[in-house]
């Protein structure tokens, strides 16, 4: 327990710990506001739209923000000191090797996937994604106030993005990943010789389906090949299913299927993450082997 | 004394309205003033609760003012070489006056920028900030976003100790992997990337993290980024008071 203490008040992680109680209690408030503007039927912010002058009103509350935050940054630069280690020296890796600490959530990811899925193309997607999200909302309610009865939809998906997948695996990512980025609990010691026994196994060779990725000679077995590009395009045709069924709907119509297409492939692609991790955690807790791959070709692992 | 300078004409080329409480001069006092003038003259009383805007752009903005001027200072005993830099380190650590607390302020400032930035995503999200007319802003904004984590990304790197070298060396460590551009991504040996000439190879100047990354590092870091990001700032700034100023709900309902 001691030492997780001590990593908890290393000074570089003293921000993940702001973030932790920022983000729960903003979370709150946003929450709070926006059941109060629901149950009322009207957003507060409408009661409030009498012009003021910028001078005095906005300006001292910048001002007095201000104070307020260069008074903790001045005490918090005086008390901590930012860490300086030994010279930089390519033939000593420490044991864990952190990325800093806003991208842990990215360096968790390595878990799930090979390096170019979650170093390359999941923040790719993500930065895409995020820019793209003004243009396939086209909810019109919900502009200037807080709410979450008008867009559910909306406001799940983005918080389940940033506060599971974004900062909840930063905080695992920093606190409970030790040497060989083993997982350990708070209070368990990072013990460097700990070997995690893992025998991963591919999706295909699971029960029931049971089918080896690899041929005795070592080379790809088809069969394999085939199942793994019938899962992964499986998943991703629950999309244009949906459409399918769905497309005579006044919303879908208004939506249009090029903005369909977008949010269901950004959609499908957060949930995949969603069911990778999951695959590889559930056989985990019933004792069976954790999957490694849902689909192997010679070119690329997914 | 000072009555008779108020009326002389240095004292009115410089301050040019009179200091009375008046709906006049407050609203002078926004608009002929550099400053504050990237405010409009009154603003929704909505637009000046914290509860509503969290305040986290203004934070974040003012945090990068903070990082610019101590980064300034800190420019003057740094050498960006992997002869001096970790030197100059300790050096700034323990000789140079107000050294630590100069470093320090760069270094949590940064965290919290980062912090901040998030933050302020997540309340413009929460609040559909983002909808018509703002879409193109909130793009900026993402821009912004990518430009602040890759500012602490490369300012990472410049103490050169084993924390820098490492973290960057896991970071840059994916571009190996990139689809088409990396040598160990998919398709990339196909198209004849190898270490020595594949993306990781651009963005380090080397095939590991040595002293050629310390000096694109460091010009990024201190030139290249800051001005991409002024520049994106600058967009953003302009976009919130040409799209109609603070968001805010269209059709007010009086109780």
């Amino acid at each position: 327990m001691q030492q997780f203490f001590e990593i908890l008040t290393k000074p570089d992680n003293l921000p993940i710990v702001f973030l932790l109680f920022s983000v729960i209690f903003f979370t709150w408030f946003a929450w709070t506001k926006a059941k109060k503007n629901d149950a009322q039927g009207y957003p507060v912010e409408a009661t409030l739209d009498d012009k003021v002058q910028v001078w005095p009103y906005l300006v001292r509350v910048e001002f007095l923000a201000t104070i307020a935050v260069m008074a903790v940054l001045v005490i918090w630069s005086i008390t901590l000191d930012a860490p300086l280690e030994e010279p930089a020296n390519r033939a000593l890796t420490p044991n864990p090797s952190k990325a800093p600490w806003y991208f842990l959530g990215l360096q968790e990811m390595l878990v799930y996937f090979d390096p170019w899925i979650a170093g390359v193309v999941l923040p790719s997607l993500i930065i895409v994604g995020l820019m793209a999200i003004p243009y396939i909302d086209i909810n019109p309610k919900g502009n200037g106030y807080y709410t979450f009865k008008e867009r559910k939809f909306a406001v799940l998906v983005f918080s389940f993005g940033f506060l599971i997948l974004w900062c909840l695996l930063i905080f695992i990512g920093t606190f409970l990943r030790g040497p060989g980025w083993n997982f350990f609990m708070p209070g368990e010691k990072w013990d460097p010789h700990f070997v995690a026994v893992l025998t991963n196994v591919d999706f295909s060779e699971m029960w029931p389906f049971n089918i080896a990725t690899r041929m005795p000679d070592g080379s790809l077995n088809p069969a394999a090949f085939i199942f793994g590009a019938v899962c992964v395009f499986g998943f991703y045709s629950l999309g244009p299913l949906y459409w399918l069924r769905k497309r005579n709907t006044d919303f879908m119509k208004k939506l249009g299927l090029v903005r369909y297409a977008i949010v269901s492939f950004l959609f499908l692609t957060m949930m995949g993450l969603l069911v990778k991790i999951l695959l590889r955690l559930i056989p985990t807790f019933l004792g069976m082997n954790p999957v490694k791959y849902v689909w192997v070709t010679p070119w690329f692992n997914v | 004394m000072l009555e008779a300078f108020k009326k002389t004409e240095v004292y009115k080329s410089i301050f040019r309205h009179s200091y009375q409480d008046t709906q006049r001069n407050r609203a002078l006092q926004i608009v002929d003033n550099v400053f504050l003038h990237l405010h409009p003259v009154r603003v929704p009383r909505h637009a000046t609760n914290i509860g509503y805007t969290w305040g986290m752009g203004g934070i974040t903005f003012l945090l990068f003012l903070v990082l610019t001027i101590t980064g300034i200072i800190l420019m003057f005993y740094y050498r960006p070489t992997a002869q001096y830099a970790y030197e100059d380190m300790k050096y700034l650590m323990n000789d140079v006056p107000f050294g630590p607390l100069i470093r320090n302020m760069h270094r949590w400032a940064a965290h919290a920028m980062v912090l901040t930035v998030m933050l302020h995503m997540f309340r413009v999200f929460l609040t559909g900030s983002y909808k018509p007319p703002r879409q193109f802003n909130w793009v900026v904004g993402v821009i912004l976003l990518v430009l602040t984590l890759l500012l602490s990304f490369s300012g990472y790197l410049l103490p050169w100790d084993q924390l820098a070298i490492w973290a960057v060396t896991v970071g840059t460590n994916m571009a190996r992997a990139t689809p088409l551009l990396g040598h160990e991504g998919p398709f990339g040996p196909e198209l004849g990337m190898m270490p020595d000439n594949d993306v990781r190879f651009v963005l380090l100047g080397g095939t590991e993290v040595g002293p050629p990354t310390l000096l694109r590092f460091y010009v990024g870091h201190c030139i290249f980024l800051p001005i991409i990001a002024a520049i994106f700032m600058a967009v953003h700034f302009w976009r919130v008071r040409k799209d109609g100023g603070i968001s805010g709900p269209e059709t007010p309902k009086k109780t």
